[in-house]
This record gives structure tokens, C-alpha cells and sequence, in this order.
């Protein structure tokens, strides 16, 4: 049995309308996750209770995968002071899921001080996920101290530059793009020459018609200038891309959900499995908020998303850890 | 003559005196006072601070995530990552404007004006 559940939009600076005829923007939030299915072009939303069964929509051999965030192993001030704790509660859920996701996407700050302890331990939990496929783009922790050194021995092997590179799944195409190297005083995240022009190359001789999906730490729209939550140049990374039929921008950073639909391009943002940060503007700085105890796994989560060969979006579900 | 002597110890008592006042004396440590910024709520602060050349700073990270201080230059200026209650010290010998962030968190920014 499904219930139809309310579409909400928790935060829509740009004030976007409905872009094409019956496309609608779904929303996740905080104790429930929600799924969204694009059935006939028009989208529908399910709730996802605990336990409850996804609808019969998701099949065998389409493309399943899970997104998680923010894992700042090594984090220990009161907002929470269980990291490890919370990655594995996250992890518990990922190997509950009803459909086996067939890889992960980490999009970044893996490590809370880049520290080879840090970086060891996410690699050693990662371990009991059935899944054996990570994939990892860096947050500007993780480039602290050595701009990225580390992480680009241990996870960089395939990549370019500051760790750029994309692959292919059942015919989409993922793109894994590195926003938190040489920031300069004053800026937003940024992409750089270099990574764009290689970006532009590596979509220019696919199909129109191929899904696209681009993996990022800091946003790649501006969420809240000034709390650094955006990309200086990613409007020209989008333009390489404005010619898809579909196009899903997943990132992390700000730890919590977010979502925005502008033309053919959906981005979310995904919870961290650490600690929340407040909402844009709620507080005095976005640093880790502190919660009752109890709140907690409420506010932390992971990110489930099924692509079916035909459909013109990627189904997106949040789902929180308590 | 016991008072020419006398005049004498006198002259030679003062000229002694005279010469360990002309002495150079040993600088004392801290002629400028050390100079504080706080960093807190993803600021610095105050966030500018005017200083005379040799003055030591002293950044000390009370806020609950970690922060770097770096000049704009990436070079000048270079501290480690500072995690809560750590510190960063750094003695401006030259005159200027020194502008600096946090690498990790670019939009927090500073000013150190040293005359």
C-alpha cells in the first residue's frame, strides 16, 4: 500500500516554477525517507516507512546505488561524539535496503583532519557494506594539511589533477568532480580551468539521451554564499551539460537534504552520517549543531538512488538513520 | 691631598655610573605586548588588528571544527591545521598589510596591519 505523500519545497532560492508539464519536485525530510518514481513522465512520490516495501517500480538489472556524506571520521566535539558509531548505523542501513545498492558514492570529507587513522577507519567499515564498489570524491577536509596528497594516494589512482574522473554503469554516466582544491581567500568552492576543459572533452561525444550523473562535495548551486555553500565556476561545468535529457547533481557539504529542479538538472544534497549543520541563515555559522541525544540519528542519513533505462530522472530517497 | 682624592673617587664613582647607564641594555622579550585573535563561529577575530613591526600574534582556534590561518600568498604565512584549543603563533618583522584565511573555510578571512 502506498501513501501519496505532500511535495514540499524545503528551499528554492531561484523561485523556479514547474519547468515541463507535470514534473514535479519531491522533497525528503527528516524521520521518513521518500521515494520518487517517474512514472510516464510524471513523478510520484511514496512515503518509505521503516521496514516498509518499496514499490514493485525498482526491478532486478536496472541501476541502484547509494550516496553518503560527510563522514569526518576522527570528529569528536559534543555534536557527536560517535562518528564511528553513526558510519555504522549508516552502513547497517545501506545492507537493509531492499534492492542491494551496486555501488557506493562517497561525496567527501571522508576524513575529519585528514589523517591517515581517519582515512583507514572509513576504508575498514566500508568493508562490512555488501557492496564492494566505493567511489570517493574528496571534501576539503580531506585535502587539509598536504592539499590533498593522501587522499589522492589512496583514492585517486584512476583519476586526474585534484582526483577528476568519470565511469559508466548501465549506460549512465557518472562524473566525479573535485570542488575544494585551491580555494583562495574569500571564495566559494571552485572547479578551475583545467578540470572544466577536461569536463567539457569528456561529455562532448556522448548521446544527448545518456544519463548524467555528476558527483561533487560542495554544492554546484548556490545554496548560501555566505556560508561558502556554492561553486564559483560551476555555471560553466552545467553549461557543458545543459544539452542532457538528464541530469543529476548529487553533493554533500552541508549536511542536510536539499534539493532543486532547474530545466533537465535535479541537485541534492545528502546528510551527513556525523553530525547536521544548521539550516542556511539559522545560525551564526555553519558549524555542527548540536541536538538532543535523541534527535541525533534523526538528522543523519544516507541517500538511496535507482536509475530505470527510460525514465527521464534518477529516483532519489533520503532516509535518516533513527 | 685627601680632598683632591676624595674628589677624584667621586668623578671616577660617577663615570662608572655613567658608563653602565650608556651600556647597551638586553631588549626586553616582548617590547609590543603579544596580540590575541580569537577564532570562533568560522571567524577571526577582531578581525583586523593593527600592530608595531615585532609583534607576535597569537591565533588560538575556540571553535568546535578545525581551521587553518594562511596568507592570501599561500606562503607568507602557513599554520598547521588547528583543531580546538590549539594554537598558531606568527612575529611580523616587516611592515604591511597581511591578509589571511582559513584554507579550509575560504570565506573566513583577516587582516593583520603592521606599522
Amino acid at each position: 500500500m502506498t501513501q501519496k505523500v505532500k511535495d514540499e519545497i524545503l528551499h528554492d532560492h531561484q523561485n523556479d516554477g514547474i519547468d515541463r508539464r507535470g514534473f514535479l519536485r519531491c522533497m525528503a525530510w527528516a524521520g521518513t525517507g521518500a521515494l520518487c518514481v517517474l512514472e510516464g513522465g510524471v513523478l510520484k512520490s511514496y512515503a518509505l516507512g521503516r521496514g516498509g516495501d518499496m514499490p514493485d517500480k525498482i526491478h532486478k538489472g536496472e541501476l541502484a546505488f547509494v550516496q553518503i556524506s560527510d563522514s569526518h571520521m576522527g570528529f569528536d566535539k559534543p555534536a557527536n561524539t560517535d562518528v564511528i558509531g553513526t558510519f555504522k548505523a549508516a552502513i547497517d542501513k545501506i545492507n537493509a535496503l531492499p534492492v542491494a545498492p551496486e555501488f557506493i558514492l562517497h561525496t567527501g570529507d571522508i576524513s575529519h583532519l585528514a589523517k591517515p587513522a581517519e582515512f583507514d577507519n572509513v576504508e575498514q567499515l566500508l568493508k562490512s557494506v555488501k557492496t564492494p564498489d566505493i567511489f570517493y570524491v574528496p571534501g576539503e577536509h580531506d585535502f587539509v594539511g598536504d592539499e590533498g596528497k593522501q587522499y589522492l594516494e589512496r583514492f585517486g589512482k584512476a583519476s586526474k589533477g585534484s582526483g577528476w574522473y568519470s565511469f559508466d554503469k548501465n549506460g549512465v554516466h557518472f562524473v566525479g568532480l573535485v570542488n575544494v582544491a585551491n580555494l583562495k581567500a574569500g571564495g566559494l568552492g571552485s572547479l578551475g580551468h583545467e578540470q572544466l576543459e577536461w569536463l567539457e572533452d569528456d561529455v562532448k561525444h556522448l548521446k544527448s539521451s545518456t544519463p548524467i550523473v555528476v558527483f561533487a562535495h560542495i554544492p554546484l548551486w548556490t545554496v548560501y554564499p555566505d556560508w561558502g555553500w556554492g561553486t564559483e565556476d560551476s555555471a560553466q561545468a552545467l553549461g557543458y551539460l545543459k544539452r542532457f535529457g538528464s541530469v543529476t547533481v548529487l553533493n554533500g557539504h552541508i549536511h542536510q537534504t536539499m534539493q532543486k529542479v532547474e530545466g533537465n538538472v535535479t541537485f541534492h544534497t545528502a546528510c551527513s552520517t556525523a553530525f547536521p549543520q544548521p539550516k542556511p541563515g539559522a545560525a551564526p555559522s555553519p558549524g555542527p549543531m548540536k541536538v538532543p541525544a535523541e534527535q541525533l540519528r534523526s538528522l543523519l542519513g544516507v541517500t538511496d538512488v535507482h536509475y530505470k533505462k527510460g525514465d527521464h530522472a534518477l529516483a532519489i530517497t533520503d532516509s535518516t538513520l533513527g | 691631598m685627601k680632598s683632591r682624592n676624595h674628589r677624584l673617587a667621586i668623578i671616577g664613582a660617577a663615570l662608572v655610573a655613567l658608563a653602565m647607564v650608556a651600556l647597551p641594555q638586553q631588549s626586553s622579550a616582548a617590547d609590543n605586548a603579544p596580540v590575541a585573535i580569537k577564532i570562533d563561529n568560522f571567524s577571526f577575530g577582531p578581525q583586523t588588528v593593527t600592530v608595531p613591526v615585532g609583534t607576535q600574534v597569537i591565533w588560538t582556534n575556540q571553535d568546535d571544527i578545525p581551521h587553518t590561518v594562511v596568507s592570501d600568498d599561500k606562503t607568507t604565512i602557513k599554520s598547521k591545521v588547528l583543531d580546538t584549543d590549539e594554537k598558531f603563533t606568527f612575529t611580523f618583522t616587516k611592515a604591511g598589510t597581511y591578509s589571511y584565511f582559513c584554507s579550509i573555510h575560504p570565506k573566513m578571512t583577516g587582516h593583520v596591519v603592521v606599522q
